[in-house]
């Protein structure tokens, strides 16, 4: 099973050349060979979302391709969007609507909706709603996943949306 | 200072703190169990039983060890470990205890039980030596149902055991049951069913094992609930002293109840990569997790409820089966869910007279594990039902009905034994009826129902006990007795503190909300409050997060650490301001002052610098530097939650598929800590709770083949099955917790399973159908509206 390949992946804008077996996954790659582990395994089928990454700015699931199929693509990760002490306009409406508890799935979320709202920067509600049924959540139960994705279009369309409720 | 503390709102305390653990997790940041990388690393999987009952002829792992990568494969008999025992304190005629070893022995008994352990330099090459493994089995049959487990000939999943019952516990059997049956006006009879189900944390299980030759130590790292228990485990296992083993938690993706117990895997990874002096990490993939991981909630209640004429329930008799599948957990052994359910299922009502006879079966399916609610989701959709059909029968809606059973007067001593502490029964109930009043949602179900529509409305009423301490869990004859727990706080030099808890947080917001309760006891800025838990080192000992009892046990010992602290500081503030100790209090701010003059003031750094770099100038008894120590246990019989669930569904005509239309929850947890927090919980649960009346379910064929693997075929609601939810809070405060809170972490997932279910069976009371088991499948929905099959009717006449 070896035999690895030399391939080039562009991550967050940063060129990376690796040594992979044709067998790993995106996923694996960027968890273990980049280091970036803000990407999550949740279920290696692609059903759960834990791994979504942006390819060329559409949401994608890194377990369900090869790393070496990932060549000639820009590819983004959560650690592209903001650092804790400057979080991106969308990772600080999850944390102001609550739209995590226990922070697994959010990276996923996080990445399917940034390819969401670069597709559809108006989304109504239940537009949103069918796009994050893309991921599977088990602690929120959406609803305040859905909130933060809808107020991150409002604030990108500068359109007026109540403050939420919590300080600091 | 705050020694008279009530619970009232202060600064911290009801305010939606930002969450402190947000900043990381939402940058990809956090540090989850398969996020550490240590040097030299090795990574473990399991060969797995392919048969669900069988005797082990042969484990041959020559080719596993010859796969190139593959570094070391040891099946049982090569680790040589002890097997992990979970005990109850009854008699034998009513437990019977059996032995978990950590891989098959001898025998395995079910599919996806570990067989041996394989270790390789990556995870790629642990599959490809599992699939060389050859397992030689004399299968033997699999024990699938209740009736098959039951039966007089049935092959024995444990031959120590005499049957497949291991618990049979008949808990109550109160004077004037069989007469209240007599004198009865109306008595409903009802079977329900419940599938077994996954908690289902995105994070599956795993841990990372590695030996320190210097320190002659093994530390293991695991996403696990509860790490004093794994290390006690793990010790014991492989006959070390305690001293030997470190656990340590990192960020959990959470856990549900699915890892409050310790996993045989946690303890042969650690023996591995003690024998191989290298570290060895084991995540479990998702199949592992769906057919191995524990399971939860196949349970059968037999139930027969006396009532009067007006409405009044007289008597309640109840004969409930689990099916706790092949093992006993550790340490809540396989009484976790009949017990539970035997003690608590009077639930929110007045009940004069009660019988209840509970069993465990053992099957060859995976093993049971707590689940959010345990039991509770059951026994609360056996309660729920049985007054909609009593109203039904007697001409009461179904609020009146509950209105004339539900316990009003405080403290509440119950039929069970136990005393509530006061709820808000009648007022949650009460508050979401008009709810949905106010919103039209009655009108809506008349209209619809003239259109051709089909819209149900359903409540469910319930309570929740969430401060169990020791005495509660005692009256459970648990050998291991949880209940108490430890936090130990201390300030430094800059007046910031560092607190422990024996909680783990894996999801909870434990880092916010236990931060604000000591900095509304010290008075300081929540920044100035750090949060460790999860490591058996520098944690003293805990029992864990489950049951709800972080804030209520966990945040008790916390609040009350932070208060002790506070008095310390006091003492040492009196002396250098040369005033008695009576003269000042915190003053809210980071400072001491005193009371005859409040510009007389000595900040906590003042005070720190006295206590760590000039102790001389302390007062002669108090020791240097500035830390406290708290242990907390509720007494008695502990603290309850309440909730009401009011619920509106409507059915396709066409596919029997049942979507929710209205989702309000109106919940009583005490003092809300934190509402942003609580409302999670909320919501988060009653999504669990919708999906196991909805949706999920693991299913077995006759041979013992668990039927969801994946996600293809285990339905985990997404978020267009979930709506969303209204949460409203009523504040009983507890008179047993520092706080003032109860617990909130369950009651979401016991609340909906029975509401929804009313629902559904209030739209299709006009086929004469009503639906008992849950997941409710569509195909029951559309052949009730259809009216094609009329076979399964509810157990009354209707």
């Amino acid at each position: 099973m070896s035999g690895k390949h030399l391939i080039v992946l562009n991550v967050n804008g940063e060129e990376h050349e690796l040594l992979v077996e044709p067998r790993w996954t995106l996923l694996d790659v960027l968890r273990h060979q980049v280091e970036l582990t803000g990407t999550h395994v949740g279920c290696e089928h692609g059903v759960c979302g834990a791994c979504t990454i942006l390819l060329d700015e559409e949401p994608a699931r890194a377990c369900l391709m090869f790393a070496v199929q990932a060549e000639g693509y820009a590819i983004r990760t959560v650690e592209s969007l903001g650092t804790p002490a400057e979080p991106s306009d969308l990772q600080q409406e999850f944390s102001a609507r609550h739209g995590l508890q226990c922070g697994f799935c959010t990276p996923g979320f996080l990445m399917l909706a940034e390819g969401f709202l670069a597709q559809q920067p108006a989304p109504s509600r239940e537009e949103i709603r069918e796009a994050v049924s893309a991921n599977l959540c088990r602690c929120t139960g959406y609803q305040t996943i859905v909130d933060a994705i809808e107020a991150t279009a409002r604030r990108r369309a500068d359109r007026p949306d109540p403050e939420p409720e919590a300080v600091r | 200072m705050n020694a008279e503390f009530d619970g009232r709102r202060g600064r911290w305390i009801g305010a939606p703190v930002r969450r402190r653990e947000d900043p990381r997790l939402v940058t990809g940041r956090g540090r989850f169990l398969d996020d550490i990388h240590l040097p030299g690393l090795l990574h473990a999987g399991f060969v797995r039983a392919t048969v669900a009952h069988g005797r082990l002829r042969e484990i041959d792992l020559t080719a596993v060890r010859e796969v190139e990568g593959v570094v070391a494969a040891y099946s049982a008999d090569d680790l040589e470990l002890g097997d992990i025992v979970a005990l109850l304190e009854r008699p034998p005629e009513e437990f019977t205890p059996t032995t978990m070893p950590i891989l098959a022995r001898d025998k395995v008994r079910f599919v996806g039980e570990p067989v041996a352990i394989v270790v390789a330099k990556d995870p790629y090459a642990v599959e490809d030596g599992i699939e060389a493994a050859r397992v030689h089995y004399d299968v033997l049959d699999a024990v699938v149902t209740e009736e098959a487990a039951l039966a007089p000939d049935a092959p024995l999943v444990h031959e120590e055991a005499a049957s497949n019952v291991l618990l049979d516990v008949t808990s109550f059997d109160t004077p004037g049951v069989d007469e209240a049956f007599e004198d009865s006006d109306c008595v409903i009879e009802l079977v329900t069913t419940s599938a077994r189900q996954n908690a289902l944390p995105l994070e599956t299980r795993g841990a990372i094992a590695s030996w320190d030759d210097r320190d002659e130590q093994l530390l293991v790292q695991t996403c696990t609930q509860v790490p004093h228990q794994v290390r006690t485990v793990v010790a014991r296992s492989m006959r070390v002293p305690e001293q030997s083993v470190r656990v340590t938690v990192p960020d959990m993706g959470g856990g549900f109840g699915q890892k409050c117990v310790v996993g045989r895997e946690e303890v042969a990874v650690a023996a591995a990569a003690k024998r191989l002096g290298r570290p060895v990490k084991w995540i479990e993939d998702r199949r592992d997790a769906l057919t191995a991981g524990f399971l939860a909630r196949e349970q059968r209640y037999r139930t027969r409820a006396a009532f009067t004429a007006e409405g009044r329930l007289i008597a309640l008799d109840a004969d409930i089966v689990c099916d706790m599948g092949a093992y006993s957990c550790y340490p809540f052994t396989v009484g976790i869910e009949p017990l539970m359910a035997a003690a608590e299922m009077p639930s929110v009502y007045r009940i004069p007279a009660y019988r209840v006879r509970a069993r465990a079966i053992t099957s060859t399916k995976a093993p049971t594990a707590p689940y959010r609610g345990v039991s509770r989701p059951q026994y609360v959709m056996v309660m729920e039902r049985i007054m909609d059909l009593a109203g039904r029968r007697l001409g009461l809606d179904p609020v009146e009905i509950r209105r004339r059973n539900l316990i009003t007067e405080f403290p509440y001593h119950g039929v069970n034994n136990v005393t509530y502490d006061p709820g808000s029964y009648l007022e949650s109930l009460e508050l979401g009826e008009k709810i949905l009043r106010d919103e039209g949602w009655y009108e809506l179900r008349e209209q619809a129902a003239a259109e051709g529509r089909h819209i149900g409305i359903g409540y469910s009423c319930f309570s929740e006990r969430t401060g169990y301490g020791s005495e509660a869990f005692a009256k459970r004859k648990m050998s291991v007795v949880p209940g108490f727990d430890l936090s130990e706080i201390r300030m430094d030099l800059t007046g910031s503190v560092v607190v422990t808890s024996g909680t783990m947080n894996h999801g909870q917001s434990h880092e916010t909300t236990f931060a604000q309760l000591v900095a509304e006891r010290l008075g300081i800025d929540i920044a100035k409050v750090k949060l460790r838990q999860g490591d058996t080192e520098r944690i003293p000992y805990g029992w864990g997060t489950f049951a709800s009892r972080s804030v209520t046990i966990g945040g008790s010992a916390v609040a009350t650490a932070a208060t002790r602290l506070g008095e310390q500081l006091c003492v040492i503030a009196a002396h250098l301001l040369g005033t008695r100790v009576e003269n000042v209090e915190l003053d809210g701010d980071g400072g001491v002052i005193r009371l005859d003059d409040p510009a007389q003031r000595m900040t906590f750094e003042e005070l720190a610098d006295v206590a760590y770099l000039r102790s001389h100038l302390l007062p002669k008894e108090t020791p240097p530097t500035l830390t406290a120590t708290a242990a907390f246990d509720v007494p008695g019989d502990g603290t309850f939650s309440n909730a009401t669930h009011a619920v509106v569904v409507e059915a396709d005509p066409g596919t029997g598929g049942v979507r929710i239309l209205r989702y309000a929850c109106v919940e009583d947890c005490g003092v809300v800590i934190n509402p942003q927090v609580v409302d999670g919980q909320a919501r988060g649960g009653i999504a669990q709770g919708i999906a196991g009346a909805l949706f999920e379910e693991v299913g077995y064929a006759e041979n013992g083949e668990p039927s969801a693997a994946s996600f293809i075929d285990y339905l985990v609601p997404t978020a267009a099955e979930i709506p969303d939810i209204s949460v409203d809070h009523l504040e009983t405060p507890c008179a047993f917790t520092e706080s003032g809170a109860k617990g909130a972490g369950e009651g979401g997932t016991i609340g909906a399973p029975a509401a929804v279910l009313n629902a559904v069976n209030d739209l299709l009371w006009h086929t004469g159908v009503q639906l008992e088991s849950t997941p409710i499948h569509p195909e029951s929905v559309l052949t009730a509206l259809t009216g094609a099959d009329r076979t399964e009717k509810a157990g009354t006449p209707v």
